[in-house]
């Protein structure tokens, strides 16, 4: 549905003549859009082009403090880049960077799906309340619902080690979270799951509810199993938008900065340290502006993968007629 | 098939979605109730689900609390300068994407979806250098343009996907009335855009009133102009342990994007959907 609504208006099939007393000369015409472009084109070419190119040359030179301060920075070719590689801190965070964004993705795709299926099977009230609960946490603003989770998660007067104690595991009486790496790791997964499944739940309701239901009649009248029917009608139906939300929450576990420098700066020893965070440590507090930059190009190069897997979805859904 | 079976099969799936509720709602619930809740009875070893008597003590701390007032007007200012900015620069381009014929047009929106996609979070070192050499650190225009610039893109995918659901004639028709171009346009489309216009406000709202990384980074010596999500951060030198005054604070701070998100719901999913981004 959404690409798909987006396709511009089949202005060819239009009449063509338009009223003729506004074209006597055509040049004035043809600079008008133009111009109107012109502000969002000049703001992009400046705030996210220049930035880029900015970015690369910065990674393929000696740009320490020194070099901010005094602006003559030297080309060192990809020296930065094979310091990089070789570090094996780096590849540690690479690593770290899959699993923290497979983790999260398999975990909100299963079950913002059921979620999905789910309220398409409740009735009206119960998915009027099940979908303003999800809106909701949706809305919970990324700062607040990280300070919330350190609350719950506090290890003195936290709601979560004191139900845990209550429930009989006296392991988890003053269990400090945040210093151990797994159990911060799972509180991030926790959390960046909590805030993700609500867009991807209802953006799949949403896609659910255009499938018709004939279709699940007549297949239920066939003898078809629940899980038969979802395998061969519904995943079918929903494939386009369920790869589009897919490609989605991969850029955006990517973009997991901000959960992870709010709770734990990437800490204790690491344990959460993905490859934003670590660019933006190297940079900004080492002061190593070549290495953070050619590191932020290395994640640029990993998520322009998922771009291009995302744009031909959705161009192939543009141009398909439906 | 006896009359009982469709209900006692409901059983599960009402489970199901009385958790999905749960889980989504405690968080929000626990925030709130903890900042109503009087401090002996946030540092105690039996919490209450609801609490027994109600304070407005932390909310009083965190309004007075040092450049509470400063940082909300910061934020209001920044968001509210990078949405109208955005607006007025979407309005034109999405005019000229949905109704004029021109060279380079699909190259255009190739360029708005690459941009809607971009890897922000990874640009942070570019542009504090560049703001730094063109001394536009520690300055809040920053903060209003990097944010016109994120929530840009956005605006115009939307606005033009609502443009173009007006039917060019009736723009045509006043014309034709003696309208010039640009008065069809007002008289016409633009109030018919209303609902467009505000959704995509709202949603740039939202953006720009939660970003942290820039405004963290961007904002480093000049204390006074951060803005209230990295107060909010910082609380716990602000507030030492007070999480009472910390969960009021956050309370205040996510009430704008709550209730514009709720006044929003039947728009969120179509908007989202359409411009295909999350806040």
């Amino acid at each position: 549905m959404p690409a798909v609504r987006e396709r511009p208006a089949p202005r060819v099939h239009r009449p063509p003549e338009e009223p003729p007393v506004r074209r006597p000369g055509r040049s004035p015409h043809h600079l008008w859009p133009y111009a109107l472009i012109a502000p969002a084109v000049g703001g992009m070419l400046y705030l996210l082009v220049y930035p880029l190119v900015r970015a690369v040359v910065i990674s393929l030179q000696d740009f320490r403090l020194r070099q901010l301060i005094s602006g003559d920075a030297e080309f060192v070719g990809l020296r930065n880049y094979r310091t990089l590689l070789s570090d094996p801190r780096f590849w540690e965070v690479t690593g770290r960077t899959f699993v923290f964004m497979a983790v999260n993705v398999v975990l909100i795709m299963v079950i913002s799906t059921l979620v999905a299926l789910m309220t398409e099977r409740l009735r009206r009230a119960g998915r009027t309340v099940v979908l303003c609960s999800l809106v909701l946490a949706w809305a919970m603003p990324v700062v607040a619902a990280t300070t919330v989770f350190q609350w719950l998660f506090h290890s003195e007067f936290g709601i979560v080690n004191q139900s845990l104690t209550a429930l009989g595991f006296g392991s988890f009486d003053r269990y400090p979270w945040f210093a151990n790496g797994t159990a911060s790791f799972t509180i991030l997964v926790l959390l960046i799951v909590w805030q993700s499944v609500p867009f991807a739940a209802v953006t799949l309701y949403s896609a659910l509810t255009t499938v018709p239901a004939e279709l699940y009649e007549s297949a239920r009248l066939d003898g078809a199993s629940g899980s038969r029917i979802f395998r061969s009608l519904t995943f079918p139906m929903l494939r386009p938008i369920f790869m589009l939300v897919l490609s989605l929450e991969v850029i955006w576990t990517f973009k997991a900065f901000v959960q992870i420098w709010v709770m734990t700066r990437g800490g204790p020893d690491d344990a959460t340290t993905i490859l934003p965070v670590y660019a933006v440590q190297t940079a900004l507090s080492s002061q190593r502006y070549d290495l953070g930059s050619a590191a932020s190009m290395i994640t640029v190069v990993l998520m322009s993968g998922v771009l291009v897997l995302y744009f031909r979805q959705m161009f192939r859904q543009e141009d398909d007629p439906r | 098939m006896t009359p009982l079976r469709p209900r006692v099969r409901r059983v599960p799936l009402n489970a199901a979605a009385v958790v999905t509720v749960v889980v989504c709602l405690f968080p929000v619930y626990w925030m709130v109730s903890t900042a109503f809740k009087p401090s002996r009875d946030i540092r105690s070893a039996e919490p209450r689900i609801v609490p027994c008597t109600w304070t407005l003590d932390h909310f009083r701390r965190a309004v007075q609390a040092d450049g509470f007032e400063l940082f909300w007007r910061n934020s209001v200012l920044v968001t509210l300068g990078a949405v109208l900015l955005s607006l007025f620069v979407a309005l034109g381009a999405s005019f000229a994407v949905a109704r004029l014929r021109w060279k380079g047009r699909r190259q255009f929106m190739l360029l708005v979806f690459v941009a809607q996609m971009a890897p922000w979070e990874s640009l942070i070192i570019p542009i504090y250098i560049i703001s730094r050499d063109t001394d536009m650190l520690d300055r809040l225009p920053t903060l209003t343009l990097v944010y016109f610039m994120i929530t840009l893109p956005f605006t115009i995918v939307v606005l033009r996907g609502f443009l173009a659901t007006i039917p060019p004639e009736l723009e045509e028709a006043a014309q034709v009335d003696g309208c010039t171009r640009t008065g069809a346009f007002t008289r016409v489309a633009l109030p018919l855009l209303a609902p467009g216009l505000m959704a995509t406000s709202l949603f740039g709202f939202i953006t720009a009133w939660n970003e942290f990384a820039y405004a963290n980074f961007l904002i480093i010596k000049q204390q006074d102009n951060r803005t209230l999500p990295v107060w909010l951060s910082s609380f716990q030198n602000t507030f030492g342990t007070d999480w009472g005054a910390t969960m009021a604070a956050s309370t205040l701070f996510a009430l704008p994007a709550l209730v514009i998100f709720l006044l929003l719901q039947r728009h969120v999913t179509s908007g989202f959907a359409a411009g295909a981004v999350k806040g």
